[in-house]
This record gives structure tokens, sequence and C-alpha cells, in this order.
């Protein structure tokens, strides 16, 4: 419900290990809603989330150190530097082992290292915010329109980050509305229906 | 897997992620330890130079002074972070929310309290305040304005998801104020005309320690609410 209106009812999916599940719809259906949900950010009005057969409202903290979430915001602090973001976000998570210099080198941003994130551009600062993903061990990505405002040599670099994270038998939900390039097999497609 | 922070370092490194943005605003958050400074050396100016008057009103006018410099500044303590996200990310940590607020709680009184209390004595010895009452001052002033960085941190997290927060937020959070404001301004004045502050003394500590305990819980849930 938003505004008192009905977004989505009967609604029942399911995600394995190395699937993707792509929501999709026209404007203002609800796929930020159901994906604020999924994260535990918002409360469902009915129905419940299980994450591994217990409701993740029960797992809370369990969950969340599971769970990489970048949304519409990028989530990032402009008066600090590349490096001094990610290593926040590594506080605020669960660390991965890999060298935060290499994260930077994978999304193209290495350069700008001890750059203000304010001083870089819109693409450039969405880069920073999905380099979060590599930063962090999250089994379950949720990411929320994650290629706005990135050019297509960077969609293609994500895409194969996408794509290697489910070879990992890693999970990701997003909303996009680019065409994907991955693996049909791996891919379950949700269509939310016309806002009226 | 398991190598993620403890909750201290956790606790420290959100701290000193404040503390560092906190110090690359430097104009921002220099506001209300100006209009602090501003308010009080208006007062002479505006009542004539008459040395009893100024004494016998200075702890009133500090306190006052020292909790509309408070509620200028509360604003800070979530607005940015959920205006870029980043409010997400701390809500979506492992890590116990009612922790992680109160490390930003405790940086936002290290930059707008402390200094409060370092200019305090200046403006307190302008003001013609005797020695006994000054040291009450410092004390009340050291115990008084954590309480108002916690209090007001439960309002900025019910108010910092509505657009036009301003006006509900001192609503709500004034009427809060008003018993620090009314022990705190008596203790000194006790001070200041030769009796033993110690039974309000008591009392603001009393606060002190009901709201560090409750007001971090009471933040994270609020902050919940403001984010879903």
């Amino acid at each position: 419900m938003r505004n008192d209106r009905l977004l989505f009812e009967q609604l029942e999916i399911s995600l394995d290990a190395g699937q993707m599940l792509v929501v999709e719809g026209p404007n203002g259906c609800g796929k930020t809603s159901l994906l604020r949900i999924l994260t535990g950010l918002r409360m469902a009005d009915g129905g419940e989330i299980l994450w591994r057969g217990e409701p993740i409202d029960r797992l809370a903290g369990d969950y969340f150190e599971q769970v990489n979430y970048v949304g519409h915001h990028d989530g990032v602090k402009h008066e600090l530097s590349c490096l001094e973001n990610l290593r926040l976000a590594r506080a605020m998570g669960a660390p991965s082992s890999i060298d935060l210099d290499d994260v930077l080198e994978q999304v193209n941003l290495y350069a700008y290292g001890e750059t203000d994130v304010g001083s870089l551009s819109a693409g450039q600062k969405r880069r920073l915010a999905l380099a979060r993903l590599l930063a962090t061990e999250a089994t379950l990505w949720i990411l929320d329109e994650p290629f706005t405002s990135l050019d297509k040599a960077s969609m293609a670099m994500f895409s194969s980050v996408f794509e290697r994270h489910l070879q990992q038998q890693g999970m990701i939900v997003m909303t996009s509305h680019h065409d994907i390039s991955l693996p049909q097999q791996a891919l379950q497609r949700l269509m939310l229906g016309m806002p009226s | 897997m398991s190598h993620r922070l403890s909750l201290s370092q956790a606790f420290v490194f959100l701290l000193r992620r404040d503390l560092l943005l906190a110090l690359r605003n430097r104009a921002e958050y220099a506001m209300p330890l100006l209009f602090f400074v501003l308010v009080i050396t208006m007062f002479p100016l505006a009542l004539g130079a008459s040395p009893q008057l100024l004494a016998r009103i200075a702890p009133g006018v500090i306190w006052v002074a020292a909790l509309l410099a408070a509620m200028l500044s509360l604003d800070s303590i979530f607005r940015s972070d959920f205006d870029d996200g980043s409010l997400e990310q701390i809500l979506l940590s492992p890590h116990p929310i009612a922790l992680l607020v109160l490390a930003k709680v405790s940086a936002h009184w290290l930059v707008t309290g402390l200094p409060l209390l370092i200019v305090a004595p200046l403006l307190a010895e302008m003001l013609g305040m005797p020695a006994d009452a000054q040291t009450t001052l410092l004390l009340t002033i050291l115990i008084g304005t954590p309480i108002l960085s916690l209090i007001g941190a439960i309002g900025v997290a019910l108010t910092v998801g509505l657009r036009k927060g301003g006006i509900i937020l001192s609503l709500l959070v004034l009427p809060l104020y008003v018993p620090v404001l009314i022990f705190a301004a008596s203790a000194t004045e006790n001070a200041a005309s030769g009796f033993d502050p110690s039974a309000q003394i008591y009392m603001l500590l009393a606060f002190l320690f009901l709201s560090i305990s409750l007001s971090p819980w009471a933040t994270a849930a609020a902050l919940r609410m403001s984010a879903s």
C-alpha cells in the first residue's frame, strides 16, 4: 500500500541461490516499495518475507548482514573521498577480503581514491555506490535501478559482476528499465501491474 | 564471513566519520556557537551596563541561549544522512541501530555541545557572574547539553522524513527541554546567591542517565518509521 493505494497482493515469489529476479513494470507500480519491503526497511502491510525459511523480522541483524541494498540514492557522502566511503560501508556491514584499491580498480575509479565524492559525476557516484557490493560480502543484492546514469561500458562491466555473483551462488533482486544481458536460465521476471 | 567489525569498532568508526564530516562542513557547525555568543553579547548592549542586573540574569540568559543554539543544530544529526541515502545503509547494518545512533549523537554533542562549554566561562565572566556560580554553570552545561542532544535526536528522527519538519520539531522538543532549563538555571542561581546547588545537579544527572538509556532506542525506532 502506498498513499492508501493497493500496489500488489497475492504475490508469491521464491528465489534460489544463483538466481536473479528482475522486477518490471511501469512507473509508480510499486517496484521500489517491493524492494524496500524485501530489504526490511519497510514493513509489508500483510504477508511475510522468509530468508532460508525464517521471517526476516525475527532474523534482524543476521539477515541484514546477508543483504546489500543500493537504492535510488547512492548513499555516499559527498564530503568524504571514495576510499573513506568504502571503508565506512565495510564498517557498517560484513567486509569482503578484496583490497579496496582493487575494488576501485574494478569499477574504474582507481584514480579517484582520494578525491572527494562531491566533485565526481553522477555516473561515477553510481559506480562508487555499486562498488559497495564488492567491498562487502553479502549473498543477496537488492538493486533499485542500478544502471541509472551509467555509460554502456560501465553497464557491461557491472553485468559481468552480477553474472559472477550469480555463479558464486549469490542472489540478486533488481529493477531495471534497461535490457539485461544475462543467461536466461538464471533469470526470473516479475511483472507488476498497471497503476489504476 | 564473520570478520565484520566488533560493535565497539563500528561505534568508534561512525563517531570518527561524523567528526570528519563536521570538520569538512565547519561553517555549518560553527553557526550554533556563533549564535550562542552573539545572543549573549547582545544582552549587555540592550540592557545597559548595570553589573548587578547582568550578574543576576546571567544564568538564565546563558541557558536560554544554549538551549536555542542546541535546537538550531539539531536537524544536522540525521538530515544529510537521510537526504543522501546513508541513513538507509546505517539502518541496514547488522549492528544494533540504537548504539550506532548513540555514536551519531555523541559526535553531535562533541561538535555542538562541547564548544558551548568551552566559551561559556568567557561569557559568564563578561556578564560578571561570581566565581562559584561559574563552576556550577559549567557543570550544568556539561550535564545538560548531552541531554539536549539525546532528546533532540528523538525529535529529529521523527521529523526527518517530513519536508517541512522544522516547526513540528521545535514544538515537539521544546517542552521536553524545559525541565533541563529550569533545573540548570536554578542550580546556577542557587550557587550565585550562596546556596547549595547539589539537589538540582543530581536531578540533572538523573535526566542524563534516563536519556542515555532510553533515547537511543526511541530514536532508532523513530528512524525506522521515518525511513519506511
